[in-house]
């Protein structure tokens, strides 16, 4: 096999792990709440905007910066869900969707305001790791186990703990939970911090990839919303294969073509599949 | 006399005299900086129209910005590669994105595409045309933009190169032509099939209504304004640029302009682009360059705002007791609830 095509491969799936976090905290929140978080992509950019300012501005160590980026995060997803979501619960969805619309804007506001429209850079990179005969990058491949561990404790929690279980449970019968026992604006508020933590979680493996600019949600935020559709929106399972699946269409894509050309390749298979497959693409 | 005549008449000269009010504007030769304020407010109202068309028979796009590119890009190649004349090439480029409109729509219709899932096609799709932009940047400049050739001297007619008066005028027309679509869409018997499908698809489907067919007739039309106000904004600007004419941003922003004024009110997007430019431009008057974000912060706060306080926006503020008693058009109206709060 031709080792440029096999590197290819590689790093489709690496990527398919960074798109991976972001799908699943999607997912979260959209099974419980029944909201799509049009911003989310906003919240991880928040949450590189952290770690690169403790990191490079206050000199903090970094895995120090990591630990507060998630907590951080978390909390903005729980305000959100408060401030924003809380109200519009019963409205109809697409007045959901535009609200979160409007914190898209705010966030890339208050970025611009503060930090301006400048790139800005980690400036850490790991050495290259060879497999065999192709070369990967080491942040890449760091970057990927994190993210498996994230969805790891993430299925752990939502399997092993009560709290999980009840969001699993709410997930499945909105009207029956209640009556049950279980507070769901107690879980909605739990599952918007965890989706929170994960797109904190994203922003630490991606602010070691990508430069940090106040439109850098929308490199990534569009594609993470057609992954979790694809995947059946609110299928964790799903969503995480269709991460890896739209990782090698982007990565086998820009070998054959350009990087450009390889998104646009993506995003008509999205179209397609909604067209052929609208409940995703491993439904039952 | 059947008692819609009056209606109509009164109906009509009113819009007429405002016109006319409107065309003279330039006549009292206001500061530059003024005019284009205002044209500015014209073709995102045109634009804001456009979307608010469909948008409020609950076909949401999040890919408006796509039509607007396209209409935008196919003028302005065809003028810069082959000399083709904005005046020939606008109405290319607005044909160009109904035809896209309709390749996209056609499917999606088909396969029963609604909701979130129409939203996030669109999203896509929108996103095709920006990247197919950027990725053709030996043709288009890329994300650099483009530049239209300055007419030679004494052709500047023949380019649809004008001062702010001349284009006053064009704006003027355009936005004109979207009112009257959105007006002629609303007496036509379409605009009752349409509220109708957005009430339930079924049902209208079992009355009769080719639903494929009424959701194209609506796409195209809005298509065609998007493209219409794109091509304009473009060739106005002189400058053309995938960022500002396509992608997720300039759609998010052309859906709450909508949203503000009013999507269920013919005057709604008009009011719309009056708040967000005068509030972009008030801003930036206020806090200066340096302050590039303020205006999206701004936007972002009111957008939050309006979807949980005046989700049927400004207009839907005024128009609501007028709307109330006149029996006529309550039914279009009200069985587009799309954006109205439960209960």
């Amino acid at each position: 096999m031709d080792p440029f095509l096999l590197e290819a491969l590689l790093n489709g799936v690496l990527l398919g792990g960074v798109f991976a976090l972001p799908v699943l905290g999607l997912n979260l929140i959209f099974g419980v709440v029944d909201v799509i978080w049009l911003c989310y992509a906003e919240l991880v950019m928040v949450g590189m905007y952290a770690v690169w300012f403790l990191y490079t501005q206050a000199g903090w160590p970094l895995f120090l910066a990591f630990a507060i980026c998630l907590p951080l995060v978390a909390l903005l997803g729980g305000l959100l869900h408060v401030l924003v979501v809380k109200p519009l619960l019963s409205a109809p969805p697409i007045n959901q969707v535009l609200a979160t619309g409007g914190v898209l804007f705010v966030l890339q506001g208050a970025a611009t305001l503060i930090f301006s429209t400048d790139f800005r850079s980690l400036g850490v990179e790991m050495p290259p790791i060879e497999l065999g005969e192709v070369f990967v990058s080491g942040t890449k491949l760091a970057a990927f186990i994190a993210a498996l561990v994230g969805a790891a404790v993430l299925w752990a929690f939502l399997k092993f703990t009560y709290v999980g279980t009840a969001i699993r449970a709410i997930a499945r019968d909105r009207e029956v939970m209640p009556l049950m026992g279980v507070d769901p604006r107690r879980i909605y508020l739990i599952a918007s911090a965890a989706g929170g933590a994960l797109a904190g979680l994203a922003a630490c493996l991606l602010v070691v990839q990508l430069d940090v600019h106040p439109f850098v949600g929308l490199s990534f935020g569009p594609i993470t919303f057609m992954i979790c559709v694809m995947g059946g929106l609110g299928n964790m399972l799903g969503g995480f294969l269709a991460a890896f699946l739209m990782g090698l269409i982007v990565s086998v894509g820009g070998f054959y073509g350009s990087t450009d050309l390889s998104y646009v390749v993506a995003f008509l298979f999205f179209i397609l599949v909604m067209f052929f497959r609208p409940r995703g693409l491993f439904t039952r | 006399m059947t008692p819609r005549a009056p209606r109509g008449m009164s109906g009509l000269t009113l819009p007429i005299l405002l016109l006319a009010a409107l065309a003279c504007v330039p006549l009292l030769s206001p500061p530059d900086y003024l005019m284009h304020v205002l044209i500015t407010v014209l073709l995102t109202a045109l634009a804001g129209t456009g979307w608010a068309l469909m948008g409020r028979f609950r076909l949401v796009s999040f890919g408006h910005g796509a039509f607007l590119g396209i209409g935008a890009y196919v003028m302005g190649l065809l003028w810069n590669y082959y000399d083709i004349s904005p005046w020939l090439g606008v109405p290319i480029g607005v044909a160009a994105a109904v035809a896209a409109g309709l390749l996209l729509g056609y499917p999606c219709f088909q396969f029963r595409v609604v909701g979130h899932y129409f939203a996030l096609v669109t999203l896509a799709a929108g996103e095709i045309v920006r990247i197919l932009i950027v990725a053709l940047r030996d043709i288009t400049g890329g994300s650099l933009g483009m530049t239209p050739h300055q007419a030679p001297p004494g052709e500047a007619f023949a380019a649809m190169q004008f001062g702010k008066a001349g284009f006053w005028w064009i704006a003027l027309a355009a936005w004109a032509a979207g009112l009257l679509a959105w007006r002629l869409l609303d007496r036509s018997m379409a605009s009752k099939a349409l509220a109708a499908i957005a009430e339930d698809e079924d049902a209208a489907a079992s009355i009769g209504i080719r639903v494929t067919r009424e959701k194209l007739m609506v796409t195209a039309l809005s298509c065609a304004l998007a493209a219409l106000a794109g091509a304009l904004t473009g060739q106005y600007r002189m400058y053309l640029n995938p960022e500002s004419l396509a992608g997720l941003g300039i759609s998010l922003q052309i859906v709450f302009g909508a949203i503000a004024g009013g999507m269920f009110s013919i005057i709604g997007p008009t009011i719309g682009a009056l708040i967000t430019i005068g509030l972009e431009e008030s801003l930036r008057i206020a806090f200066g360059t340096q302050f590039t974000g303020a205006a999206a912060l701004v936007y972002g706060i009111l957008l939050v705002l309006f979807m949980i306080f005046l989700p049927r926006g400004i207009a839907g503020l005024l128009e609501r007791p007028p709307r109330a008693s006149t029996g006529r058009k309550a039914p279009a109206k009200g069985t587009v609830p799309a954006a109205q709060p439960p209960g």
